[in-house]
């Protein structure tokens, strides 16, 4: 047999498996129960459902993001510059940091900032048990995002440096006008996969119990479960997703095209 | 006997086991142009960056308009406005215009006013041959155009003295003759001037001094025509012999 011929059997051997797979799963699947448990009409064609799915819970979704991101990038750049200090008990201390909030399940923490500090101090922090959670993800985040910034930083060459310091620029400004600019080029595509990371973690605020005007998407689809037009059925968990997904693609799309653009001006 | 530009007293400088400077001594006077020959290694460059400390020298004293730049007490960032330098690869600020790289300092460290630190700018464009280019983007330039701008943005800095290490050693060979021009016209100027380089028609022509240095030491310096017709040292003329 030519080496040709043989690929192409190959080939269709795998393309008639694959088939075969799909024909099973079609065949097998209960498309009835699908449909009245993930896409019942009551959801999905009713503003009963998307309404405070998207005017209460994507909304503070977004807002519970961005709060977070923001934070936690300003707590990041003064770890990320406290890790390149020369004082080495600065370098420690963000070390200490990064690995501690690294090696934690979120989780963990969001439960420890809204349960356990308030019970072990009588004091909850500002914005109530929401306050907690978001300031939870903002400890979590910048430890991650330090990482980021820090090897952004480390990206910018050092003749950048010497250029700037040879025409007397002192080292603060140096950093500020010459460094960061450069390093959060560099830092864009990773930091925005940090931001889509955000909006996935928001979810996890749901174990701590909030108002209902401030639950988050997957609160306030967890309510539908057992409540409203779709309760008993799934329906208001797989329109939850698809909010999810209609923010979330976009972004990790345009990480994907600012890499590819990256790649070509170096 | 008026104070030199520069002098360097007894220097020395290691990496870690590896001394690369072993005692230098020299002096740059006011409006000389002094080049700095020497094989790969010899630390040429090193001697450059001591002197505006880019590099931490070990011992010996580096003086700048007679300021001690080892002193504590000396304002670095003043010393270094008052110096020039220009870098084998440009280190032009890659995310900031070309007029931006030229006011960006000029603002910031010497305080003035945008207006004012446009003009000059735009003058020392002028002058290295590239006015028109101001609203460019460093990556969109040749080399010997990024150099020259480069050099523009140091001399608007005003400097009383400007620094060069291999300034065309980067450059593809038809670019290197526009940055010397500019160069050569900047000590017909009286620009007070260190060249490391390997053109030695440029040392030849333009400089008032030439130092030979190798394995750390300055083996040889002199008049550039001396030197280089009638090298006294053997590893002058070994040198030499391979080069010219
Ligand atoms: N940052 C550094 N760390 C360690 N060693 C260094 C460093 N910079 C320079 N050296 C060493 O110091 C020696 C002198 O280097 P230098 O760059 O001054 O030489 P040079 O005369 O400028 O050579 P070239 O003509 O190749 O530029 C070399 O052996 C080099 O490896
Ligand atoms: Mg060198």
């Amino acid at each position: 047999m030519k080496r040709s011929t043989r690929r192409r059997l190959v080939q269709g051997v795998l393309y008639a498996v694959l088939a075969a797979l799909l024909l099973a799963l079609v065949l097998a699947a209960d498309w009835a129960d699908i449909k009245t448990q993930f896409f019942a009409s009551a959801g999905w064609t009713s503003w009963d459902s998307w309404g405070p799915l998207i005017t209460v819970g994507a909304k503070n979704t977004i807002i519970y993001t961005v709060i977070a991101f923001a934070f936690g990038l300003l707590l990041a750049l003064v770890l990320a510059l406290m890790k390149l200090s020369p004082l080495g008990p600065y370098r420690w201390l963000a070390t200490i940091y990064v690995e501690f909030f690294r090696g934690l399940p979120a989780l963990l923490v969001i439960i420890f900032m809204a349960f356990g500090i308030p019970i072990a101090f009588q004091w909850t922090p500002p914005g109530g048990t929401v306050g907690a959670g978001l300031l939870a993800l903002v400890m979590v985040g910048a430890a991650y995002m330090a990482e980021t910034l820090r090897a952004g930083i480390q990206a910018v060459p050092k003749g950048q440096t010497e250029a700037a310091r040879s025409l007397g620029m002192s080292s603060g400004r140096t950093t500020v006008t010459v460094v960061l600019p450069q390093a959060f080029r560099i830092v864009i595509p990773p930091l925005t996969n940090e931001f889509v990371l955000l909006i996935k973690d928001t979810a996890l605020l749901s174990v701590i119990g909030m108002q209902v005007g401030e639950r988050e998407v997957t609160t306030v689809a967890r309510d539908f479960f057992s409540s409203g037009p779709t309760a008993g059925t799934a329906t208001s968990l797989v329109q939850a997703a698809a909010l999810y997904l209609v923010i979330t693609i976009p972004l990790t799309q345009l990480v994907a095209w600012l890499e590819r653009r990256q790649r070509r001006t170096r | 006997m008026s104070t030199p530009a520069i002098q360097v007293k007894d220097l020395h400088k290691s990496f870690g086991d590896n001394e690369v400077l072993k005692g230098i001594d020299f002096h740059v006077d006011n409006g000389e142009v002094v080049c700095v020959i020497g094989p790969s290694g010899s630390g040429k460059s090193t001697l450059l960056r001591c002197i505006n400390r880019l590099e931490e020298a070990n011992s010996g004293q580096v003086l700048v308009e007679g300021v001690d730049i080892f002193d504590p007490e000396t304002d670095l960032d003043a010393v270094r406005s008052r110096i020039g330098m220009v870098f084998q690869q440009f280190n032009l600020f890659p995310h900031m215009s070309v007029l931006r790289n030229l006011t960006v300092a000029q603002e910031k460290v010497r305080g003035r006013s945008k207006k004012e630190s446009v003009e000059i700018a735009r003058a020392n464009l002028d002058k290295v041959g590239l006015s028109g280019r101001e609203n460019v983007y460093p990556g969109h330039l040749s080399g010997g155009q990024q150099q020259r701008v480069a050099i523009a943005r140091a001399l608007s800095m005003d400097p009383d003295m400007m620094l060069f290490d291999e300034p065309t050693s980067a450059l593809d060979p038809e670019l290197v003759g526009d940055v010397l021009d500019v160069m050569k016209t900047l000590a017909s100027e009286g620009m007070t001037m260190m060249v490391v380089t390997h053109e030695m028609g440029f040392a030849r022509e333009v400089g008032d001094k030439l130092v030979f240095m190798d394995g750390g030491v300055i083996v040889e310096e002199g008049d550039p025509r001396e030197v280089l017709g009638n090298p006294q040292h053997q590893r002058t003329q070994a040198f030499l012999s391979k080069v010219l």
